[in-house]
């Protein structure tokens, strides 16, 4: 009995021990986690760089076939104002084929207007085609140069290492000429 | 105790007191006995070590007279070029030291590689030095972006968007290392910080290096193991004076390059201010990252691209595994020393196409050569070692110096 009692009550120390290692440790750890956690969260972007969220861009001076790059949120957006050639030539693809399967008519809010964010989907670079003498890849959009993926006139990657199509920003027309980005 | 001064009473007293000379005696003095027989080779562990003092004292300088912001990085590395006093010669030793640095420690590594310094017992040694490796390519790139030229801001936005290849979470991290939406003043103030500290973390790092090496001492050409005295010599003075000579050679081609072609391992597109709206049409890496680049641009997916570029470091802490030959040395080696060089050669090749755009043969070449550097050392590796014959290995390192210097002394006397 005396055994037993003496056998059962050294178990419990060392389970009681056990727990209490195991708790003071986890405190511990979690502690030391949530003291990092600011240290870490420094990183990201601050107060006033998440302030410049919106830019307001005026398209009535953009003739057709022009293009105009604006910058929102540190980065190059592409507004194109297409030809009707260059719309035909978005529709006319089979969209199931393509890497990133999107339909022209889902990358515009109106037709004419292809507004997207200027930066190639592979590593960041801003790929060519806005001005009439860039070259424009073998789908008559934008060409990467940095590692060669091209854009057809609806943004979307068509060849090369990037893996999605050029972004569309958040965007709506406030007046018929004037659009706000973001 | 028999380092030098110690019969000084000052020397005494400290000794005493903190065991400072005896520790300096047996880690690069008179009683570390290092092989005898180690060729030139071997001068470049000194060399890096060299090459990390004299980034460390430049950059502390050029930090007294740089300023990480986005808006006036640019000029006030200008600033140094013309206004600061010798500012122009300490900017380009620390620009071309970079370069000079990762020269001797491509050597150092290609050395190991060769001599079969990877294998037992030090394994631990041989990852120990990659990690180094690894610092110096972060620290590297970060110095590289704080000039704040086209290049810096490009290099900059590519490989930070290498992260973005992580499936989930790639974007929140990616916006997490540019404190912003794009790269802007933030990652190149975080960058200025990390490239000041990254450099004390290296020196941190090669201390455990040599504390790792001196555990087990020098590897040496004959790839075989200390047998006893007669098979070593004091490090101090014959190895310090062969590391001074070396650091003599080095400092002059060094100097070459400072003061008669400073600007040749740049790019011209780095004197041009950064500009978020304009990438260049063909950028590069330094060329010391150039055959990375290669594999990256060699697998047409984006995520792929990344994971090779990775494993191309990765599989190098393998080797110690993937070796499986009990002969250290190429040297007794037949097959595998062939297969060495066809190695060396196909990562220079990685490094031309790495510096020529992704366009024609340059993409079928860079994926063959590619393919070739795993096959090397996931397949060859382990083959040649299974199935090769090595040659008779000398007995001990005393042996195999004294026949090649018996060698030299009859064929010249057979000349007279």
């Amino acid at each position: 009995m005396s055994t037993t009692t003496s056998d059962g009550g050294h178990g419990d120390d060392a389970s009681r021990r056990d727990f209490l290692y195991i708790a003071t440790g986890a405190f511990g750890g979690v502690g030391t986690a949530l003291a990092a956690w600011p240290l870490v969260d420094q990183m990201n972007p601050s107060s006033d760089v998440l302030a410049l969220a919106s830019t307001e861009v005026d398209l009535s001076t953009l003739e057709e076939g022009q293009a105009v790059t604006v910058v929102w949120r540190g980065k190059p957006v592409f507004i194109r104002h297409r030809t009707a050639a260059e719309i035909e030539a978005a529709r006319n693809v089979d969209v199931g084929g393509l890497r990133d399967p999107q339909a022209d008519e889902d990358r515009v809010r109106q037709d004419k207007w292809l507004v997207m964010v200027g930066v190639c989907t592979h590593l960041g670079c801003v790929p060519l085609g806005q001005k009439a003498t860039d070259p424009q890849g073998e789908f008559g959009g934008w060409f990467c140069p940095c590692h060669g993926s091209h854009y057809d006139t609806s943004g979307r990657i068509r060849k090369g290492p990037a893996p999605e199509n050029l972004a569309v920003p958040p965007y709506e027309f406030l007046s018929d000429t004037t659009i706000k980005i973001g | 105790m028999s380092s030098p001064g110690s019969g000084n009473r000052i020397v005494q007293w400290i000794e005493y007191r903190l065991p400072i000379f005896s520790w300096l005696d047996h880690s690069v003095g008179s009683g570390y006995p290092a092989p005898k027989n180690l060729n030139y080779l071997w001068n470049m562990g000194s060399l890096a070590g060299a090459a990390l003092v004299i980034q460390i004292v430049t950059g502390i300088v050029l930090a007294m007279h740089y300023v990480p912001h986005g808006d006036m990085a640019f000029d006030s590395v200008e600033h140094i070029m013309r206004d600061v006093n010798y500012g122009w010669l300490i900017r380009y030793i620390h620009a071309n030291g970079a370069s000079m640095f990762f020269l001797v420690v491509y050597i150092h590594v290609f050395r190991g590689l060769y001599y079969g310094s990877y294998k037992y017992p030090r394994e631990l040694l041989w990852w120990i030095g990659l990690a180094i490796m690894l610092l110096m390519m972060a620290t590297a790139f970060m110095g590289y972006v704080l000039p704040w030229g086209q290049m810096s801001f490009w290099a900059a936005t590519v490989i930070t968007n290498l992260f973005s290849a992580i499936p989930l979470i790639g974007d929140p991290i990616v916006t997490w290392l540019w404190g912003g939406f794009a790269v802007d003043s933030p990652t190149l103030q975080r960058f200025f910080s990390l490239h000041y500290l990254l450099p004390f973390v290296i020196a941190g790092v090669v201390i455990v290096h040599i504390w790792a090496l001196h555990t087990h001492g020098s590897n040496n050409p004959a790839g075989i193991d200390v047998k006893g005295p007669q098979d070593t010599i004091p490090f101090n003075p014959y190895y310090t004076v062969k590391d001074l000579l070396g650091l003599g050679v080095f400092l002059i081609v060094f100097a070459y390059w400072v003061f008669y072609n400073p600007n040749y391992l740049g790019h011209p597109d780095n004197y041009i201010p950064a500009n978020p709206l304009q990438t260049p049409p063909h950028i590069v890496p330094e060329w010391y990252l150039l055959p990375y680049y290669a594999i990256l641009r060699a697998i047409p997916d984006k995520l792929g691209g990344v994971v090779a570029m990775g494993a191309a470091i990765g599989v190098l802490f393998l080797i110690p595994w993937l070796d499986t030959s009990r002969v250290r040395s190429a040297t007794f080696r037949p097959i595998y020393r062939q297969f060495y060089w066809i190695l060396i050669a196909d990562i220079l090749v990685l490094g031309w196409v790495g510096a020529n755009p992704p366009e024609g043969h340059f993409i079928l070449i860079g994926q063959l050569a590619t393919a070739y550097y795993f096959l090397h050392f996931i397949v060859i590796m382990p083959f040649v070692g299974w199935f090769e014959t090595p040659r008779q290995l000398p007995d001990s390192i005393a042996t195999s110096v004294l026949d090649k210097g018996g060698g030299v002394d009859s064929a010249k006397e057979g000349a007279q």
